[in-house]
């Protein structure tokens, strides 16, 4: 019955990168439409990040247990909400190029993560403007077509707001729970 | 007539096609094939240039890829700032099309030593303008500073940030140019190193093996090697089946000193004898090395014994002499003069506390703490260039066991005060630490 269930669980596995790929490459048999593609991106993307935020950072923070700070190396605590997200995308751009995602603000505390891409300012703007909404266009960079779609990263917990409020680099402090602080841009090829 | 030139064309090709073809096959100098001088950092192992090629057919990816392999595990552990990953995003097209920042070789080109900078770069200097050219509106401290003073003035470093982050810089901005009782750390003992053991030590009449040379005996009967239980047969014929071997090679060492022998082969003292070069190489001496050197060590090569000497392996004089006895430039030669011999030679007079002295060792081959099964463990990086490249990242490992971090990066960045060896104060200040508190830390 394991086994079984395991095949099974594998060939949906399969299925889903082939599907994938195809989508990636603009096939017409694709299962995904771009939008489709990077919109379940964003639901696992999102789901973890606010487990991480919520279960694992608010939660011990708390308890007073350990915190989360920037230099989470030399204080022996643990990476920022924001980091681990990075990490995350640092970690897939050194084994995919069919993706790429970043989390960017127009309020960015490191400036590097302001939006750059006409598409990114539109898209930030967008998500700011209008709440509960994504944004999705393409673009060309690099000589490529890109799906880019924009997501709105909502402030889920106190300590989201408590420390974008309080760094010394944030352009903007005050942040309530729920507002949209910056956004998540998925980016997937459309040309093979 | 016609004949006659074509005759010699092909005299010559095959003359050509011969002379090649044995330097490319046969056990004999290759430097003919070498398109360029090599940088400091590789000149060594210009020879092996499978350790860079490692396919007549590889492209960029696999020469990527190589300079990963030796270099990755040290950019990962500095916390790289500038890794291949944050370029990778599509985002930053446009400022690949100025700066190829996915590969090495874009500002670390190899055969290129005539316009190789320090660090091995072969870009400007200023690379820094394409991504950070409106720095001056984030940092208002900064308008009016050239970009190719990033990092050429003691502040930024495009790859090891770990002593010159902003919040690293506040949390010890009030560090006193000197601590009042500055250690470096102790090395791990015996029963650190071989928690749970039951070492016995040696004494002279205990030795496994006869010899004729009452030198040899005392000098192995008083070094740590007896007192950790180890006999003339742990090094000279560890295996039963073995025959007795006059001269133990390194492979017998990294039986018990695997981590310092990992370090070794990564610096300069040990990269020629690194297993993993696709040829051999004879040990690295100082007449194959470009600093200057004493004449009289020019044929000295470079193995554990070399330094720590056989049997009586002496760190104390692997710290200093061993050093001393090949290294003749400017830096070298003032040591003896400097504060910081001084303190060396009063811990070993007993007139300073352990850990009080400063030895070349303590700075070139700094003890590190690492972990280990059983935990942590304290010891020596004996890859001498570790922490030189660049010299800031001496300030963590190093200077700031004795001193404050914004003396130590006024020191490092004084170049004449290097060269004299800590004789006097830094000339300049770098304002770095003082910009940093002049900025509010909090919105608050």
């Amino acid at each position: 019955m394991l086994k079984r269930k395991s095949m099974a669980v594998g060939v949906a596995l399969i299925a889903g990168a082939v599907s994938l790929a195809a989508c990636s490459s603009g096939k017409k048999d694709a299962a995904f439409t771009p939008q489709e593609l990077t919109d379940m991106l964003h639901l696992v993307m999102e789901s973890d990040r606010a487990v991480y935020t919520k279960q694992v950072v608010n939660r011990l923070k708390e308890a007073g247990v350990i915190k989360a700070t920037e230099h989470f190396t030399d204080d022996q605590t643990l990476p920022l909400p924001a980091q681990m997200f990075r990490f995350g995308s640092e970690t897939v751009a050194g084994k995919t190029d069919k993706f790429s995602y970043s989390l960017q603000s127009n309020w960015a505390i490191n400036k590097q993560n302001a939006p750059r891409t006409d598409a990114e300012k539109q898209g930030l703007t967008y998500i700011v403007e209008h709440p509960g909404e994504n944004f999705y266009t393409t673009e060309e960079l690099g000589g490529k077509k890109f799906f880019t779609a924009v997501y709105p990263d909502v402030a889920v917990a106190p300590v989201c707001v408590s420390c974008h409020n309080e760094h010394k680099d944030s352009p903007k402090t005050d942040f309530k729970l729920g507002d949209v602080m910056g956004g998540v841009v998925i980016r997937v090829p459309m040309d093979s | 007539m016609k004949k006659l030139i074509w005759l010699a064309w092909i005299i010559l090709m095959i003359a050509a096609a011969t002379y090649f073809g044995y330097r490319l096959l046969a056990d004999a100098n290759k430097t003919v094939f070498l398109v360029g001088e090599t940088t400091d950092g590789h000149h060594q192992i210009e020879m092996a240039c499978g350790a860079c090629h490692t396919s007549p057919f590889g492209g960029g990816e696999l020469l990527q890829e190589s300079c990963v392999s030796c270099h990755g595990a040290e950019l990962k552990s500095a916390n790289d700032a500038h890794p291949k990953s944050k370029f990778t995003d599509p985002r930053n097209a446009d400022r690949l099309e100025h700066l190829e920042a996915r590969y090495c070789v874009t500002c670390h080109q190899e055969h290129h030593r005539d316009r190789t900078l320090p660090m091995g770069v072969t870009q400007p200097i200023d690379f820094c303008f394409h991504c950070h050219q409106d720095i001056a509106d984030e940092r208002p401290s900064h308008r009016g500073m050239g970009f190719e003073t990033c990092a050429s003035a003691g502040c930024h470093n495009y790859h090891d940030n770990r002593a010159l982050y902003e919040d690293f810089l506040h949390k010890f901005a009030d560090e006193p140019a000197l601590k009042p009782s500055g250690r470096t750390p102790v090395l791990a003992g015996l029963a650190q190193k071989h928690p749970g053991m039951d070492i016995v030590p040696l004494s002279i009449g205990r030795a496994d093996h006869a010899t004729s040379r009452d030198e040899i005996s005392h000098a192995w009967a008083q070094s740590a090697h007896a007192q950790a239980g180890v006999n003339c047969k742990g090094c000279h014929q560890p295996e039963a089946s073995t025959v007795w071997e006059d001269k133990p090679g390194i492979a017998v060492c990294q039986t018990c000193h695997a981590a310092e022998a990992e370090t070794f082969f990564q610096g300069k003292h040990g990269m020629r004898l690194n297993p993993e070069l696709p040829i051999s190489l004879s040990p690295m001496t100082p007449a194959l090395g470009r600093l200057p050197f004493k004449s009289e060590a020019a044929h000295r090569e470079l193995t554990c014994n070399s330094c720590h000497g056989a049997h009586q392996y002496d760190t104390r004089k692997a710290a200093v002499e061993s050093c001393l006895g090949c290294h003749d430039d400017e830096h070298s030669r003032n040591y003896e003069k400097s504060a910081h011999a001084q303190l060396w030679k009063d811990e070993l007079s007993g007139a300073a506390p352990e850990g009080a002295g400063v030895s070349c060792a303590s700075c070139h081959m700094p003890r590190i703490e690492v972990d280990i099964a059983s935990g942590k463990r304290v010891l020596v990086n004996h890859n001498q260039n570790d922490n030189l490249r660049p010299n800031e990242k001496m300030l963590r490992s190093v200077c700031q066991s004795c001193h404050g971090l914004s003396f130590g990066i006024d020191a490092l960045a004084d170049p004449q005060l290097i060269k004299n060896n800590f004789s006097a104060q830094p000339a300049a200040h770098i304002e770095s630490v003082d910009m940093v508190k002049a900025r509010p830390q909090t919105q608050h």
